[in-house]
């Protein structure tokens, strides 16, 4: 396949190309609103890889730790499959069965598949280029990222999977993700971004625009594997069209250098909503930044966002929710939860609301950092449980929001690493 | 054949002095429950009867400065509030506390001991009309009716062979008063012959719940002692006639 710059653009597409690139050229030293400033210059770019046949010839490790992000090499799980070591997008295919439903590539190949449509109403038409360091980086040095497209009023059933591995340190992996819901479509997507056991240092930048269509329906649910040394910048975009949804799960369970992450969603279509659910647990010495931002924009839009956060050791954790009503009818909810278990550890818990001209809006917000409180121990230990186990139930149920389509082994951890977090907090 | 002995009373509290942060609230109470037995505890506000009923469910903050409480011959103030519920010793609390993420069915499950079969979960939720309650978090945002009849759920899953009760009625209107009577009612005495009935002690302040339940005995509790002991309904009439003073002053205690 030819590459973008091998085709023939028009003036119009080329002139946007240069804005894209003059606007994150003058952007490429702008330190990001929040979160540690990452010297993206001591990084290289990720290399090149061999393309495989089919997952199953995917180094055994490297399947394997996809797998705790929730990609599974078992494709009869899954509707669609794009895996990308480090810069190569090496296996990418549609299951059958939903051929001529679901499109899946990397953004380059899009790019030059698709140059109109993706110029005219994808390509950074949700996230701004010029936003920070990390988006010029990507729109500046992109290494592939994911193009999904599920075609107007296709329901699939099974989960869409993309994983983004790096297998190499002292690298950053620059990925830009475009997923497009036509009208009426539904779909569930899982993404892993992960990093080989033996990868400590490195950056992700993530760029991820994702377009729901009127009345169509995206689940989006992403679990981070990250090292101590990893930093971490997704920049999210999301645009919501009339009486559609969209689904955000995400969970963090593993140590991290650093995370920062403030996804916006757009509820611009009349009745659409955005949901927000975060399950985090910090460890070691992360610093973990994360929370979103839904701007209620079209009539009857809703939004609720909910945060689960159980910190430990030496880890800082910020938990952010930024509603914004401007149109007169719509409701948000924030929901946002922590449980501090180290006196070395930090969390903050910012909601953060705003009615700009909205006098209709009704936004409200529940924060709270506490302990589990011993009434609670005490009342299931009078059904006969003991009392670690009553800890342990009131700490998996405190993290166990319900995320659908998980694999069965990514549940398992997940349910492990709450057991964990449930053992600490005795 | 008694699996247990027949000589040993199921709950035997001898002599209990009890302090709350150096304040004595009970000064020397002596109550027998029998298996198969049902007690109430009368009194008004203040005179101890939570105090009680906390001593017995286990939850700190209460200091036994004297006396002996005895379950199935065991020490029971040795034992944990899970060992006690092992045991055999079920709770209807006043004010449960909700529990975020942890859901009523759970609950049940956990006081049944480990899975609770289809019919007897269906059975239980159909009786006290828990069904839609089962998938949500125990107590949140429940009603006053709610939380009572999941009380009761949790405690009818349990079968305890001892269930105390602490103000039934308290908070609930008249049909869910009826609906958790009849439970508890259900509770203590069985809907089969082959059912061993349950003792049970039930705190109340109003003696309303009485109405569904047949209890066996009375006792008053006043200014941290047992004062009277009678017919149940007997001692209600009093109280209501005299009220608490005037039920402890009557010829038929001071003997």
């Amino acid at each position: 396949m030819p590459t973008v710059d091998e085709i023939l653009l028009t003036d119009e597409q080329r002139a946007r190309l240069a804005e894209i690139e003059e606007a994150a050229q003058a952007a490429a030293d702008k330190p990001a609103a929040l979160g540690p400033d990452v010297d993206v210059a001591r990084f290289r770019t990720v290399s090149e890889r061999d393309r495989v046949a089919s997952l199953a010839s995917i180094e055994r490790q490297i399947r394997e730790t996809a797998l705790m992000s929730g990609f599974v090499s078992d494709e009869s799980e899954r509707s669609a499959s794009y895996f990308q070591l480090d810069r190569t997008p090496i296996y990418e295919r549609v299951s059958e069965a939903f051929g001529g439903q679901v499109e899946v590539m990397s953004t380059a190949d899009a790019l030059a598949r698709y140059p109109d449509e993706m110029l005219a109403k994808w390509w950074w038409r949700a996230v701004d280029p010029a936003k920070d360091k990390y988006t010029a980086l990507v729109a500046l040095h992109q290494t592939e990222g994911y193009f999904i497209r599920v075609k107007a009023g296709a329901k699939v059933e099974k989960p869409i999977q993309a994983c983004l591995f790096v297998s190499e340190s002292d690298v950053s992996q620059n990925v830009h993700n475009i997923i497009v819901l036509e009208e009426g479509a539904e779909a569930n997507v899982i993404t892993g971004c992960n990093i080989a056991t033996d990868v400590h240092q490195g950056l992700h930048a993530g760029i991820s625009e994702f377009y729901v269509g009127a009345g169509a329906s995206l689940t989006f649910t992403m679990v981070h594997n990250w090292a101590e040394e990893f930093s971490v910048r997704p920049r999210t975009g999301v645009i919501i069209e009339d009486d559609a949804t969209y689904i955000n799960n995400y969970v963090l369970l593993k140590p991290v250098k650093s995370i920062q992450a403030f996804p916006v969603a757009r509820c611009e279509g009349a009745r659409s909503r955005a949901v927000f659910n975060s399950i985090v647990y910090g460890l070691a010495d992360s610093h973990i930044d994360l929370g979103s931002e839904t701007q209620l924009i079209g009539e009857g839009s809703r939004s609720e966002a909910v945060a689960r956060v159980v910190s430990t050791d030496r880890s800082a954790v910020y938990s952010r929710g930024r509603l914004i009503a401007r149109t007169d009818e719509c409701t948000a909810h924030l929901d946002c939860r922590g449980i501090v278990q180290s006196a070395e550890s930090t969390q903050w818990a910012i909601p953060d609301l705003a009615s700009e001209g909205a006098p209709g809006a009704e936004l409200s917000h529940e924060a709270a950092i506490s302990p589990i409180a011993e009434e609670e121990v005490y009342y299931l230990m009078s059904r006969g449980v003991p009392h670690d186990e009553a800890v342990s139930m009131i700490t998996r149920g405190f993290l166990d929001l319900e995320i659908p389509g998980l694999p069965l082994a990514l549940r398992r951890q997940i349910d492990a690493a709450i057991a964990a977090t449930a053992e600490h907090a005795m | 054949m008694h699996d247990t002995d027949i000589t040993v009373p199921l709950l035997a509290i001898t002599d209990l002095h009890l302090s709350i942060a150096g304040r004595e609230v009970l000064r020397g109470i002596d109550l027998t429950i029998d298996a198969g037995e049902t007690h109430v505890l009368l009194g008004p506000n203040g005179s101890g009867k939570t105090t009680l009923f906390n001593t017995l469910v286990g939850l700190p903050g209460y200091e036994v400065t004297q006396g002996s409480v005895a379950f199935k011959g065991e020490n029971l103030l040795a034992l944990t509030i899970d060992e006690r519920a092992r045991l055999g010793v079920g709770v209807a609390f006043q004010r449960p506390p909700a529990v975020r993420g942890v859901r009523l069915r759970q609950v049940m499950e956990v006081a049944a001991g480990g899975a609770l079969e289809a019919g007897t979960l269906d059975a239980i939720a159909g009786e006290l009309a828990v069904a839609p309650m089962l998938e949500r978090d125990v107590n949140l945002g429940f009603s006053g009716g709610e939380a009572k009849r999941s009380e009761m759920a949790q405690l009818l899953a349990q079968q305890p062979e001892l269930a105390l009760f602490d103000e039934p009625e308290s908070g609930v209107d008249l049909d869910n008063i009826a609906v958790v009577g009849g439970a508890i009612a259900h509770l203590l005495k069985g809907d089969r012959a082959s059912e061993r009935p349950r003792a049970g002690l039930i705190i109340t302040h109003t003696g309303h719940i009485l109405q569904y339940v047949n209890a066996d005995v009375g006792h008053v509790l006043f200014d941290g002692r047992l004062a009277c002991e009678g017919n149940p309904l007997d001692l209600i009439d009093d109280i209501v006639s005299h009220g608490y003073e005037g039920c402890v002053e009557c010829a038929a205690c001071r003997q």
